[in-house]
């Protein structure tokens, strides 16, 4: 008899855990707005990775998350409220964000986050924020500068079921690749020379290479994966908010600063916010509409894109003088 | 399911029989080796230089306790990194070698030592020196008190081949890894490459019960 008792309570416990988690709440229109205009001090609420090296990791000796991210979502927190609102940092990790964001438990996600086709369905994204894309790990001193140095007797070294390695075999498949379980394991077969280089994603390569000086990233991108600000569908106005400040930033150059900060040893670039701009096009013509060119064939025109605007930019300057 | 099984194999068989091909290079190298190797150290755990016979102690017992991925794994990152390139096979055999000598290590000292005193007492007493009695009087016996063991050895050693699926090897079963990925179907995968293993786990199975007739036709001297 009291068996039975506990398989009913524990049969109804389930049953009250999946009514409650399919009655999702229905959120005012524009709430985070309207605190932002309403309250003196208020506090935005960022969901953040902890576990990024340069974008966002908690650091034992300040005690804090720091990073990229975190230097973002402070400037943008700032301009949205005068200097008067506070930012606060929720951990999250990929799987929980997009929930923790629609449950309202944070007020948006800057979490080294891909805008895509998909995940734009289910929330809106701000303009880009940082120019994410597959690229290529290798020691400091390898012959190797580019997708394009890499033929058939060189081997490449992925990880076991992650796009990149799929994107590295569609874009290279004369190329050797041999996948590994994971990061650290791919990194440290790198370093024993198992293969000439590792791919993934630049964010992971750069915190890599942050520790490990002696390796540098070859080149361009070869596929286009820009990071976005993660929003819910019902604050539009805040969706606004967060663009016009992500544009100030850049237009006041306080975006080359916090980026030089973070990657200026690893991706010296004095343009880094103005190449935003070509970027953005690009997310609006290949996420956004039906029928984009996608993240691997989109690599070549997006580098050409960004090549010209350098050529530009180094040209306004050299007339300057 | 049968279908997924079968479309799979028609669609990935190339690379299914590339990893076949590999474990059971693999493994037949590793059996052979772990073999040789395995019985020399069995046999110096009991030679009575107290030197050699903790050496082949420290031996065994260093390897037969620690992970085997940790074996492989230092062959595979620590040894090139020491100057000396091997690739994710090479590592792997090597540390499948290892590994399972030190266990027929064990079982070997466990069969030499299961033959009563009395018998090298025995052949001493007709004019044998010890190695002599050892060769012809106590190995023969003991070859069949350890063929049951080594039997599991060498199973064991077949599935545990499995490892150079983490070191890049290009066995069955990073290709069952490969495979799953890809289809996202993991389950019928691994069935279809679990009966791939089978292919070669159950004609050794069978060899290993023939060999334990065939030594067993004589009367059992122990017990006489």
């Amino acid at each position: 008899m009291n068996y039975l008792k506990k398989v009913i309570l524990l049969l109804s416990a389930i049953i009250l855990t999946f009514t409650l988690a399919g009655c999702r709440q229905e959120r005012p229109e524009n709430a985070i707005a309207e605190r932002i205009e309403n309250q003196n001090e208020p506090t935005i609420r960022w969901g953040v990775k902890a576990d990024t090296n340069l974008f966002g990791q908690y650091s034992v000796a300040e005690g804090e998350i720091i990073g990229f991210d975190i230097d973002m979502a402070k400037a943008i927190t700032d301009i949205m409220t005068d200097g008067q609102g506070t930012p606060e940092f929720v951990e999250v990790t990929s799987k929980t964000r997009i929930p923790l964001l629609t449950n309202g438990n944070i007020d948006a996600i800057i979490a080294t986050m891909t805008i895509s086709a998909e995940r734009a369905e289910e929330v809106n994204f701000s303009k880009v924020y940082f120019n994410g894309g597959q690229n290529l790990l290798v020691a400091e001193d390898s012959p190797i500068n580019g997708i394009d140095d890499l033929t058939g007797d060189d081997t490449v070294i992925a990880i076991k079921g992650s796009t990149s390695a799929q994107n590295f075999r569609e874009i290279k498949p004369e190329v050797n690749v041999v996948d590994l379980e994971n990061y650290s394991e791919g990194f440290v077969a790198l370093q024993a020379g198992q293969g000439e280089a590792l791919t993934t994603d630049n964010a992971i390569l750069l915190g890599m290479v942050d520790t490990n000086p002696n390796f540098r990233l070859a080149g361009e991108n070869f596929t286009v994966e820009p990071y976005g600000i993660a929003i819910d569908k019902s604050e539009t106005d805040f969706q606004e908010k967060v663009n016009s400040a992500i544009e100030e930033i850049v237009a006041s150059g306080l975006y080359d600063e916090i980026y030089t900060k973070w990657f200026g040893e690893f991706l010296p670039n004095e343009n880094a916010g103005a190449e935003l701009v070509p970027v953005n096009d690009w997310v609006n013509n290949n996420v956004y509409s039906e029928g984009g060119e996608g993240i691997i064939a989109g690599a070549e025109s997006i580098n050409e894109a960004l090549k010209t605007f350098r050529e530009n930019a180094s040209q306004e300057e050299s007339g300057e003088e | 399911m049968k279908n997924n099984m079968l479309e799979l194999l028609q669609t990935y068989w190339p690379l299914v029989l590339e990893g076949f091909g590999i474990t059971l290079l693999s493994s037949i190298i590793a059996l052979i080796a772990s073999l040789i190797i395995g019985t020399l150290m069995g046999i110096l755990q009991l030679v009575p230089n107290k030197l050699i016979s903790s050496l082949a102690d420290i031996y065994v017992e260093f390897f037969r306790n620690i992970p085997l991925l940790v074996i492989v794994m230092f062959f595979y990152v620590a040894v090139p990194m020491m100057g000396l390139n091997l690739t994710g096979f090479q590592a792997g055999t090597i540390g499948l070698t290892i590994y399972t000598s030190s266990f027929i290590a064990d079982n070997i000292r466990a069969g030499i030592q299961s033959i009563p005193d009395g018998q090298m007492e025995a052949g001493l007493s007709q004019g044998f020196t010890r190695s002599q009695s050892m060769r012809y009087i106590i190995l023969p016996q003991a070859v069949r008190a350890v063929t049951p063991p080594l039997g599991n050895q060498f199973i064991n050693l077949v599935k545990n081949s499995s490892i150079l699926a983490m070191v890049g090897g290009f066995d069955l079963m990073y290709y069952a890894d490969f495979i799953a990925m890809e289809t996202f179907n993991t389950f019928d995968t691994y069935i279809l490459i679990a009966l791939f293993y089978l292919i070669i786990t159950i004609p050794l199975t069978l060899l290993v019960k023939r060999l334990e007739v065939y030594f067993n036709v004589e009367v059992d001297i122990t017990d006489a």
